[in-house]
């Protein structure tokens, strides 16, 4: 081949991978564009307010999100203050203390609790979990809000662990030195210090794990009970926005108000998690500048 | 009269707003060594790969002017960008063998170039003969490059360029990573490929640019400031400020 | 210093002791479900099909059906995803619009998996009619790997050195070869790595393959895509909520949720000693 051809070859090539590109990104972006124009179909039938402030979620008569949105946080809420202050503990552990033979040998076992799918999860959740809930608070039985939370505090702990031990890990040695010093132990130096110094990464971890918690599907789908009413307390059942667009996708008739308000509550729920992925992001980012 | 090979005329480059080489025009003669110095930041990279287009891949280089090689004119669209970074070699800073085997580093690019397969072997060792470098590796011309030692991958690198006969060597402070023995290795490796090739190479070693160049321009500023032999640039240079330069004053 | 010592024991307790809770959650789980399933576990069960209404029989169509499933999700997502890493990170100029592109395929990687399921439902079983079917399940899948992909991927690209590319180009070696030659067989074991973990983590979803192609039960197993299928997470949902004798296949969801873990988790190991061999080679 002469030089020519070759470089016929490397601009076709150019082109091809620039085509792959931004048919791979309009993909992508067509997801926003779907969730929008549905949601726009779905508000033409029912209004915003209606959406917004009703209370009930009844796919023949009301579509509230209210109670679908009240359940979502709920669980994941109660899964952060489970998993926050176990993660962070966590954290400080792994980089504080333990000898980096045992660092070695935790930071894998953490990441495979990450590779669990959702499905074992919600699995146990019925099996385990929820049973032994059922007995612990004389329950009939445990598919309730805790056990979401319980099981979503399990699957968010990785992420938690592992962004908070960057955070602490970032803080420059000179912060913990500048304590002791003055005369601060280690524990004043790793409470008062080095975790106040940590906060924004620690803000970061725990955005991103309560993005992965307000996202997740079959965990919640199978361990709460799915009942679509405002829930009181931690032992109600409840039923999140992702477990709806679950149970009730497979019947809805194509291109109904019910079949948009799927996509409605569906586009919601992705604008939230943006916004919290986006807010973990941005800590996360800062973090990354206290790095450099 | 010197035969010219490479030559700029009224070159201005600029990233993006900032102007870096400002109308630098400079002939470099055929088989003999010009060194560009100057102090660190005033253009002697940039203007050296201006000449094999290595800039063509920064999205905010701009180029005016004309660059030659012999009549070619090394900007125009219709020349081969591949030919012309095969004619005009270039060897780097840090040295950079390809994660590949030693023997591979030099394939390679005979290879892309299409020239016959059992021509190949040959022509590896001519050139690993001619960088002073076949009698450390002949033995081991599948280990990977980069187990080589700093010097005799930054021989190897040249043994690379070299193996593809080009017109014009371009040297970016090849000497400026490596231990003061592995420096004389290149320094003679240098006086030899002279014979066959036309060398620009910049330095920041002023008694390097003395043993080895024909020729010395000095730059500031994205400027030639001066541009003459070497005996008059270091014994009696016209402009103050490659006076001050080479008497250490500044950079 | 008595009190010393106490305070520092009870922190060593509380922060010794939370990593012991995480670490146990792991071990609660393994040991749960792989104690109860392995005695489900034997040649048939993974080499026949159900039978008498799925309280008896294997679940090897649930096997094949996912590995179905992530060979159509791998032909879809891998080349895509780093064909399209390649032009952001080799040839795309870095302007504000790649910045912000970037930004956002980083954060699809952070939207709920149910929503790729929507995407799939109303793109590939109603807009371009593939129906429910494997084709359109793998198909959403890819889509939701696809992020994943790009952005591992371009990581990997990333720390490929700029003077390795330079080498190539200087000796008349075009852009492409020079990303053929030198920059994606430096890169492939992160990019490896990556994709691995990404496909681990697709066989193992189950929200976006709901309703795009995954049945109940299928009793014959075809070549064509557009058939529907049966996989190993949803079979696993199934048995543990929608059976109507769930008391008694629940040996049998213990023996799937085993399989489950344990092809997940030898994609993982893979992706962990790929990751470790390329660290130490460096
Ligand atoms: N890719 C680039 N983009 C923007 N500015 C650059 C780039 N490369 C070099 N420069 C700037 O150009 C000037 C000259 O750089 P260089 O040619 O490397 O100097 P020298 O080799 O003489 O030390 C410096 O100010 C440097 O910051
Ligand atoms: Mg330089």
């Amino acid at each position: 081949m002469n030089s020519r051809t070759r470089e016929k070859i490397d601009s076709l090539l150019k082109l091809i991978f620039k085509g792959a590109g931004f048919l791979t990104i309009t993909l992508l972006a067509g997801i926003f564009f779907l969730l929008f124009s549905n949601s726009i179909l779905f508000f033409l039938d029912v209004s915003p307010l209606d959406f917004f402030t009703g209370s009930q979620w009844d796919p023949d008569t009301h579509f509230s999100i209210i109670p679908l949105l009240v359940s979502t946080f709920w669980v994941a809420i109660g899964s952060m203050l489970l998993a926050v202050p176990l993660g962070v503990l966590t954290a400080a552990y792994l980089s504080e203390m333990a000898p980096r033979s045992l660092q070695t040998v935790l930071k894998p076992i953490i990441e495979m609790l990450a590779a669990i799918p959702s499905v074992a999860i919600g699995f146990l959740g019925i099996v385990l979990v929820g049973p032994g809930l059922a007995q612990l608070f004389g329950i009939q039985n445990g598919l309730n809000a805790l056990n979401g939370s319980v099981l979503l505090a399990v699957m968010a702990l990785p992420t938690i662990v592992s962004i908070s031990e960057d955070a602490i890990n970032a803080v420059p040695k000179s912060h913990r030195e500048a304590s002791f010093a003055l005369g601060a132990n280690k524990w004043e130096t790793l409470f008062k210090v080095t975790i106040p110094a940590a906060f924004p990464g620690l803000i970061a971890a725990v955005m991103l794990g309560l993005g992965r918690a307000l996202g997740e599907t079959m965990t919640v789908l199978m361990a709460t009970g799915n009942s679509a009413a405002i829930p009181r307390g931690f032992l109600d059942s409840v039923r999140t926005i992702t477990a709806t667009i679950a149970i009730e996708m497979g019947e809805v008739p194509y291109q109904t108000t019910h079949y948009f308000a799927l996509f409605a509550i569906a586009g919601l729920l992705f604008l939230i998690t943006m916004v919290i992925n986006l807010t973990g992001e941005f800590f996360a980012n800062r973090l990354r500048k206290f790095d450099a | 009269m010197e035969e010219i090979k490479l030559r700029a005329e009224n070159l201005n480059l600029y990233f993006g707003k900032k102007q870096i080489l400002k109308n630098v025009s400079i002939a470099f003669p055929k088989n003999q060594v010009t060194a560009l110095i100057g102090p660190s930041g005033c253009g002697k990279s940039t203007l050296l790969r201006s000449f094999n287009r290595m800039h063509d891949l920064s999205p905010d280089a701009k180029i005016e002017g004309k660059l030659f090689l012999e009549n070619l004119d090394l900007y125009d669209k219709k020349n081969s960008v591949t030919d012309i970074r095969k004619r005009i070699g270039m060897v780097f800073q840090k040295p950079n063998p390809l994660p590949k085997s030693i023997f591979e580093n030099l394939s390679y690019a005979l290879n892309i170039h299409n020239y016959p397969k059992h021509s190949i072997p040959n022509l590896i060792e001519a050139a690993l003969k001619e960088s002073f470098l076949w009698d450390e590796v002949k033995d081991e011309l599948k280990k990977p490059a980069v187990k080589l030692s700093g010097g005799q991958q930054q021989r190897l690198c040249i043994a690379r360029t070299v193996v593809l006969r080009p017109e014009v060597i371009l040297m970016d402070e090849p000497c400026s990573a490596l231990d003061p023995l592995s420096t004389k290795k290149i320094e003679e490796l240098i006086e030899k490929l002279k014979e066959n090739f036309t060398i620009v190479i910049v330095t920041h070693n002023m008694q390097q640019a003395q043993r080895i160049s024909n020729k010395v321009a000095f730059m500031y500023l994205g400027e030639i400031i001066e541009f003459d032999t070497c005996d008059t640039i270091f014994k009696n240079p016209k402009n103050e400020l490659t006076q001050r330069y080479i008497g250490g004053h500044f950079g | 210093m008595e009190r010393k010592h106490f305070v520092n024991s009870f922190f060593w307790f509380i922060l010794g002791g939370s990593t012991l809770i995480v670490v146990s959650f792991l071990g609660i789980i393994l040991w749960d479900i792989f104690s109860k399933g392995f005695s489900s576990l034997s040649w048939a069960f993974i080499s026949s099909f159900p039978r008498d209404g799925m309280t008896q029989g294997g679940i090897l169509p649930a096997i094949i059906g996912t590995v179905l499933l992530t060979l159509i999700t791998t032909l879809f997502s891998v080349p895509f995803g780093v064909a399209c890493a390649i032009y952001l990170n080799e040839y795309a100029k870095p302007t504000l619009l790649t910045n912000i592109i970037r930004a956002s395929i980083r954060n699809l990687a952070g939207v709920p998996s149910i929503i790729y399921g929507l995407f799939g439902l109303a793109l590939f079983v109603q807009a371009l009619d593939f129906g429910t079917s494997v084709l359109s399940a793998g198909l959403t899948l890819g889509l939701l790997s696809l992020p994943y992909i790009i952005t591992t991927t371009e990581e990997a690209l990333k720390r490929i050195p700029n003077s390795l590319r330079e080498a190539a180009l200087a000796l008349g070696v075009t852009q492409f070869e020079t990303i053929k030659d030198v920059v994606l067989p430096k890169a492939l074991p992160g990019i490896l790595t990556g994709v691995i973990l990404t496909l681990s983590r697709a066989a193992g979803e189950t929200a976006p393959i709901l309703f795009t192609g995954v049945a109940f039960f299928i009793n014959g197993i075809s070549a064509s895509p557009y058939q529907e299928f049966m996989a190993l997470p949803y079979h696993l949902y199934m048995l543990s909520t929608q059976h109507n004798e769930i008391e008694q296949v629940r040996p049998l969801a213990y023996g799937t949720a085993t399989v489950l873990i344990l092809v997940v988790f030898s994609l993982n190991s893979m992706a962990f000693y790929l990751r470790f061999k390329n660290r130490t080679q460096d």
